[in-house]
């Protein structure tokens, strides 16, 4: 299995996304610059966190208009696995992959910490490795993960179990203390807590590595059924 | 033709503006009394180059495209032609 990681003018986790994807999973893994006009060849999509352009008119508006963009709709479209963390997640949300928006956290602070999460939903092609209601660690970094959607997109995301983390604790604001959320044809991710930076115990924890492993297991298991 | 534009972006009423909320805390903290509400917002200035007929569906497209998200945010703006001296 082959991972793309985009690279945005101020992306700053594309390096610790390489790393869990390259030295943890032991898979393959490119770097894709944001100006690149194709994707072929990739079987997964990873969309790292930072402050793409700064952040300037809202977190992710401008990256969601590069035009790798376009490709990355098309491999969402075509059913390849999509994550989008931190920013990643804020540009999908833009691109319209993904439904809601983010505000500023509710207390105004930029969190970085720790924080527990819960596994809502571990039917899916991120999180088969984990147990349903699994509580798990895994670090947050940002200034606006209030995520926020409004009543009947909240009884979608419900409905069609389209939620897949939450925060067990409340930390951001979001609306369900929402960490997590995929489409409905459940092929896109998008969560504010950093999977890639918990890869290995001796940073605090490894929970995250499993998400990777899901993937690449979904993805195995796939290709063994049509080759 | 060159118009002055301004458009004005603002949190639409439903979501709740955790900025406009301390500021409000910190008026009534100085003792502003009778501040209901605070809701920031943003002004985006800009000098545009169109034919009359034009401008405003340009301006509209510009918004629902990029300058305005239109789950959180509402926007208006104002079109004035700039008249050369």
């Amino acid at each position: 299995m082959k991972f793309a990681v985009i690279v945005f003018p101020g992306s700053n986790c594309d390096l610790d996304m390489y790393h869990a994807v390259k030295d943890e999973l032991g898979t393959e893994v490119e770097y894709v610059w944001h100006h690149d006009t194709s994707l072929e060849g990739y079987d997964g999509i990873l969309l790292p966190g930072g402050f793409s352009y700064g952040d300037y008119l809202r977190t992710g508006a401008i990256a969601r208009f590069s035009p790798i963009m376009d490709e990355v709709i098309k491999a969402a479209k075509e059913g390849k696995p999509v994550l989008g963390v931190c920013n990643g997640f804020q540009i999908l949300l833009e691109a319209g992959l993904l439904p809601g928006a983010m505000r500023r956290n509710q207390n105004l602070k930029f969190i970085c910490r720790p924080v527990e999460l819960i596994v809502e939903n571990n039917n899916t092609l991120f999180t088969n490795g984990y147990e349903q209601k699994e509580e798990i660690t895994i670090p947050v970094a940002h200034g606006e993960g209030n995520y926020y959607c409004d009543d009947e997109t909240l009884e979608k995301l419900k409905k069609n179990n389209q939620i897949v983390f939450s925060y067990k604790d409340e930390v951001n604001g979001s609306v369900l203390d929402i960490a997590g959320i995929m489409n409905e044809q459940g092929n896109v991710l998008g969560m504010m807590p950093h999977p890639e930076r918990a890869v290995d115990s001796l940073l605090g924890s490894d929970d995250g590595l499993r998400l990777f492993k899901s993937i690449l297991s979904h993805w195995r298991e796939r290709n063994a059924i049509t080759s | 033709m060159m118009f002055e534009v301004k458009v004005y972006v603002s949190l639409k009423e439903a979501v709740l503006d955790p900025q406009g909320s301390a500021v409000k805390g910190s008026l009534h903290h100085l003792g502003f009394e009778g501040v209901e509400d605070v809701r920031i917002g943003k002004v985006m200035s800009l000098r545009i180059e169109s034919n009359k007929e034009e401008i405003e569906d340009k301006v509209k497209s510009m918004c629902d495209k990029l300058l305005a998200n239109p789950v959180i945010e509402d926007y208006r703006f104002e079109i004035e032609e700039v008249v050369s001296q």
